[in-house]
């Protein structure tokens, strides 16, 4: 029996584990990939407090290793199922585990377009990250899908790798930050296509080119070799809907105390509903929801 | 058997030739999904002895990454009887690996 479980060993998963580990709590963390979560596919972290310029994988892994130094089990299984009762059940694809409280981090993933073909193209010229793959796309010409500020980053990183890049978006006006669309006005290896969307992927083994439909409902061909689709993240949260309450992007609905319409169960990080997702607003769910926990746990003693 | 690096010179002798399959990792270092799914083929590689892992670094070697075209990172390449068999892209965790490799 466990004093507290965590699903998924992100940034804020690791980080309810140490506040967990510390109050001498027995922690077991269950992680479906690797540790680290989305943050392993950053090369540059600039925006942690007292830790600039440190990459994704060191992050993670310095918050890896600090986490089972002090202690904490971690197994690396999908959790499938959660039960309530005194005692907490945790389903995973190789066995259940029981704790007297679940702090869920889930976290989120890239979004995908849903078109068809889009998952077989991945890694032949589909990608979810311009940082990562661009340099495969060395004067060749890509387009980026999206409006928001990672869209607007991705086509400008691109700029300076490809021959060309469209930048596809569905509305007329981007969501992004300004300062970002002048900078990207200012090239002059970039199209912008508005108010359109990318409704079918040609290519045999390979992306060869892109159709685009518009608001009016005319097709449009674009011949490209890449294409990196940056339209939001979504949470995966579905296993536990019949239990825990959510919105309907799927995120775990808690307020700040990081409390779920059940008893000790708990939300942290990118997979609850907030304004900001990132590292430190992720720590920050991380501490709150496991101190949450061990008040739980102390007051039922 | 450890986890050998593999170039253009070599790539022949080492993958195409070779009597068992052969599991090609194509990697970068500043790739951090990569540098998380290699201690995953550290372990396999010591627990399995009918399969060869190697690892190909696609700055180094970018000819062999175009050749295979390779566009995105990190790849897992099976081979057997020096044809390609099976394709993964991206960070998977270690029991898909094993069913990726299979028998
Ligand atoms: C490319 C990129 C760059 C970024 N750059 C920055 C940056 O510079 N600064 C910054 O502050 N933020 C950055 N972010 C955002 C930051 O990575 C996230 O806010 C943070 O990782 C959220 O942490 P988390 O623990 O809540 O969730 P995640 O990091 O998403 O981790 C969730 C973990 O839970 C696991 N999981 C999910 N479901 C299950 C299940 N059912 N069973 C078991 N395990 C499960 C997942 O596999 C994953 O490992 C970036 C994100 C991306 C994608």
């Amino acid at each position: 029996m466990y004093d507290i479980i965590i699903v998924g060993a992100g940034p804020s998963g690791l980080t309810a584990a140490i506040y967990g580990r510390r109050a001498n709590k027995k922690v077991l963390v269950l992680e479906a990939l690797s540790y680290g979560g989305q943050i392993i596919n950053t090369l540059k972290i600039e925006n942690y407090p007292a830790a600039p310029n440190i990459s994704g994988f060191d992050f993670a892994t310095t918050l890896y290793n600090q986490v089972k130094d002090l202690g904490t089990d971690i197994k690396f299984e999908k959790v499938i199922e959660i039960k309530d009762g005194i005692e907490k059940e945790v389903i995973t694809t190789k066995g259940s585990y029981k704790s007297k409280t679940i702090i869920l981090a889930t976290g989120c993933e890239n979004r995908k377009l849903g078109i068809d073909r889009e998952e077989e193209l991945i890694g032949r010229g589909v990608s979810y990250c311009a940082t990562c793959d661009g340099g495969f796309y060395k004067d060749k010409d890509v387009a980026v899908v999206g409006g928001g500020n990672t869209a607007l980053e991705d086509a400008l990183y691109l700029c300076d790798v490809a021959n060309k890049v469209y930048l596809i978006h569905r509305r007329d006006e981007f969501r992004g930050e300004e300062g970002l669309v002048d900078k990207l006005k200012e090239k002059n290896n970039i199209e912008f296509v508005y108010n359109s969307n990318v409704t079918k992927l040609n290519g045999d083994d390979k992306l060869s080119s892109v159709i685009v439909t518009d608001k009016e409902g005319n097709d449009k061909e674009i011949m490209i070799s890449g294409l990196f689709i940056a339209v939001g993240k979504i949470p995966e949260n579905e296993n536990f809907r019949k239990l825990i309450n959510l919105d309907d992007s799927g995120y775990i609905i808690a307020p700040e105390n990081c409390h779920t319409n059940v008893e000790g169960i708990f939300v942290c990080g990118d997979a609850r509903v907030k304004e900001v997702r990132q590292l430190v607003t992720a720590a920050s769910d991380g501490a709150i929801s496991a101190t949450e926990a061990i008040r739980y746990i102390n007051e039922r003693k | 058997m450890g986890i050998v690096n593999v170039k253009k010179d070599n790539f022949e002798d080492v993958v195409l030739k070779s009597k068992e399959k052969v599991l090609v990792d194509f990697n970068a270092d500043w790739c951090g999904p990569c540098r998380m799914l290699r201690p995953i083929l550290d372990e396999i590689a010591s627990e399995r002895s009918n399969v060869k892992i190697v690892s190909i670094n696609i700055d180094d070697e970018e000819d062999l990454a175009m050749k295979y075209g390779v566009s995105s990172i990190p790849c897992l390449v099976l081979f057997d009887g020096g044809k390609e068999v099976n394709r993964s892209v991206g960070l998977i965790p270690k029991d898909a690996v094993i069913e990726f490799i299979g028998e």
